[in-house]
C-alpha cells in the first residue's frame, strides 16, 4: 500500500490490486470475447435456428428461431461464414489456452485461493444482504480489506472462470465433428451443444454488460487504471 | 463538426472495417493448422465418429449443396440409371481403374448411421453404405508419393466444377466410404447419385457428391485454385473441416 496526493489534493492511498499476469489475461480475454461474440453471431446467421438433440435442420422443430443479426453486431460486418470462422477459431484458441494458463498460474501464485475462494460466512443470508445493500449504495469494497473482492465479485468471477468459460469451450468443441463423440453426448447431442453454446454466449454478454456497468459506477478511470497498471486508489469513504 | 455520436459510430465502423480487412490475414488462417494438430493429437487419427441407431435418424434428411448437377452429360447418365457411369481412379496409382456401379456394389461393404454436420450449423442423421475408400485405393495400388486424394465431381457452381480432397489419414479412416446407398435405398440425385464421399469426422462440404473421378496426387497445387476444394478456393473455408 502506498500513500500519495490525489488529483484533488487530498490524501489517498493506493493498493497494488492486480498482478501483471492477471492484467494481461484480463485484456487478452476482453479482446477474445470482443471478437468471439460478434463472429459467433455471424456463424449463427448462417442457420439462425436452434434445436435440442443430436440432429436438427430446416424440417425439424426449432426451439428458437431469430432474425439474422445486423452487420454492426457481427464480424465480418458483411455476410461471410468462412470469414467469421477464421476469427472465431483463432480467438477460441486464445480464450482456451488463456484460461488454462490463468488457472495454472493462479493456483501457483495463489491468486485463486486467496482472492476467489468463497468462505462459508460470506454466503450467510445476512452477509449477502449486507453486501447487497452496500452495492445499492455503490460501495463495492471493504475499507478494512480494500484489496479483497466482495462476495458478488467472487461469485461472478469464479462463475465465469470455472463455469461459463469452460462451458463455452466444451460446448464449442462438442459442435466439432472431429472431436470426441462423447463431448456432444454430454449435452445430449450436437444440436443441444450448439444451443448451450448460444445460451452460454448470452450469459457471457450479460456478464460483460453488468461488469462494464459496475466499472462505470465504481469509477471507470480508477478501475481501468488499476487493470492497466495494477494500482488501485482506494475510494474515500463518505462518513 | 464531429459530434460524439458520429465519433462513436465512426470509431465502431472503422473498427469493424479493420476487422473485415484482417479476415484473411495469415495469422488467423494458421488457426486451422493448430486445430487440426490439436484435434488429431487428442482424439487419435483413427477415432470413430459417433454411430446411431436406426430410430435416431432424421425424419427428413435435407439436401446440402447442389440438388442436381443438371448438365447434359449428367442427365444422360441419370436417365440410364448410371449404367454407363464409371468411376475413374487414377493419378499416382499403379493400376488406374474404371469401375461400374455394379463393381462398386460387389466390393466389401460398410454401412454406418452417422451425423452429417453442415458448416452452417445444422445436422442430419442418416444411414450410408458403400465400400471403404481404402478398399478402392488398394485395388488401384496407391503409390508412396501420393499425399492427397482428390474427388472430382459432376456438379458445377457458377461454371466451376466441384471438387474436394482429403489427406491419407482421412482417406484410410475406417468410416471413410464411397456411398452409393442412403437409408437402405439407392442414392437419390439430391444426395449425390450415383456415388458420394462420406468422411465422417469432417463438415458437410467435404462430403463430395456426384463423384466421377478419384485422383491420387502429391500436391493440391494446380488443382482448381490450389486450396483443395471448391469452397476452400471460392470462399476461404478451411480445408481441414474437423471443427
Amino acid at each position: 500500500m502506498r500513500y500519495g496526493d490525489a488529483m484533488d489534493g487530498s490524501q489517498s492511498r493506493t493498493v497494488y490490486r492486480h498482478r501483471l499476469f492477471t492484467r494481461v489475461w484480463h485484456w487478452l480475454n476482453a479482446l477474445a470475447i470482443l471478437v468471439l461474440i460478434p463472429s459467433g453471431l455471424m456463424i449463427f446467421n448462417a442457420h439462425p435456428r436452434l434445436y435440442w438433440g443430436h440432429y436438427g435442420a430446416n424440417f425439424d422443430h426449432a426451439w428458437l428461431e431469430l432474425p439474422r443479426f445486423p452487420g454492426w453486431a457481427t464480424i465480418p460486418s458483411h455476410y461471410s461464414l468462412a470469414g467469421a470462422r477464421h476469427w472465431h477459431l483463432f480467438f477460441a484458441l486464445v480464450l482456451g489456452f488463456g484460461l488454462l494458463a490463468y488457472v495454472i498460474v493462479g493456483l501457483i501464485n495463489r491468486h485463486i485461493q486467496r482472492d476467489l475462494r468463497i468462505r462459508r460466512r460470506e454466503l450467510a443470508p445476512r452477509a449477502l444482504w449486507t453486501d447487497f445493500k452496500a452495492h445499492l449504495a455503490l460501495r463495492f469494497h471493504d475499507s478494512e480489506h480494500p484489496r479483497a473482492y466482495n462476495i458478488f465479485q467472487k461469485l461472478s468471477y469464479a462463475g465465469i472462470v470455472f463455469g461459463l468459460i469452460p462451458l463455452l469451450i466444451v460446448s464449442g468443441l462438442a459442435i466439432s465433428p472431429g472431436m470426441w463423440p462423447w463431448l456432444a453426448d454430454l449435452f445430449g447431442g450436437r444440436q443441444s451443444a450448439r444451443s448451450v453454446h448460444f445460451l452460454a454466449m448470452a450469459g457471457m454478454t450479460l456478464f460483460v454488460v453488468v461488469h462494464l456497468t459496475l466499472v462505470i459506477l465504481a469509477g471507470p478511470i480508477n478501475e481501468v487504471r488499476a487493470m492497466v497498471t495494477g494500482w488501485w486508489r482506494v475510494p474515500e469513504e463518505d462518513r | 463538426m464531429i459530434t460524439r455520436r458520429t465519433l462513436l459510430v465512426g470509431t465502431g465502423a472503422s473498427l469493424l472495417a479493420g476487422c473485415d480487412s484482417l479476415t484473411d490475414s495469415p495469422a488467423l488462417l494458421r488457426a486451422e493448422d493448430a486445430h487440426r494438430f490439436l484435434q488429431r493429437s487428442v482424439t487419435g487419427r483413427a477415432a470413430l465418429a459417433r454411430q446411431f441407431r436406426p430410430e435416431q435418424r432424421s425424419p427428413i434428411f435435407r439436401v446440402n449443396g447442389t440438388g442436381n448437377p443438371n448438365t447434359p452429360e449428367y442427365n444422360a447418365l441419370a436417365a440410364n440409371r448410371f449404367a454407363e457411369w464409371r468411376l475413374r481412379v487414377d493419378g499416382l496409382v499403379a493400376r488406374p481403374l474404371s469401375l461400374s456401379l455394379a463393381q462398386i456394389q460387389s466390393l466389401p461393404q460398410r454401412a454406418q448411421i452417422t451425423r452429417h454436420d453442415c458448416v452452417e450449423g445444422w445436422s442430419a442423421i442418416g444411414k450410408w453404405q458403400g465400400p471403404r475408400l481404402e478398399t478402392v485405393l488398394q485395388l488401384a495400388g496407391i503409390r508412396d508419393s501420393a499425399r492427397y486424394i482428390v474427388f472430382h465431381c459432376a456438379d458445377r457452381f457458377g461454371g466451376t466444377p466441384y471438387y474436394e480432397s482429403v489427406d491419407l489419414i482421412d482417406a484410410f479412416h475406417p468410416q471413410t466410404i464411397l456411398a452409393w446407398a442412403m437409408n437402405d435405398a439407392t442414392l437419390s440425385v439430391g444426395h449425390g447419385a450415383p456415388l458420394r464421399l462420406r468422411v465422417e469426422r469432417q463438415l458437410g462440404y467435404k462430403q463430395a457428391k456426384y463423384v466421377m473421378r478419384i485422383e491420387a496426387v502429391a500436391s493440391l497445387a494446380g488443382i482448381g485454385a490450389g486450396k483443395g476444394g471448391y469452397w476452400e478456393d471460392s470462399n476461404g473455408y478451411e480445408w481441414y473441416a474437423g471443427i
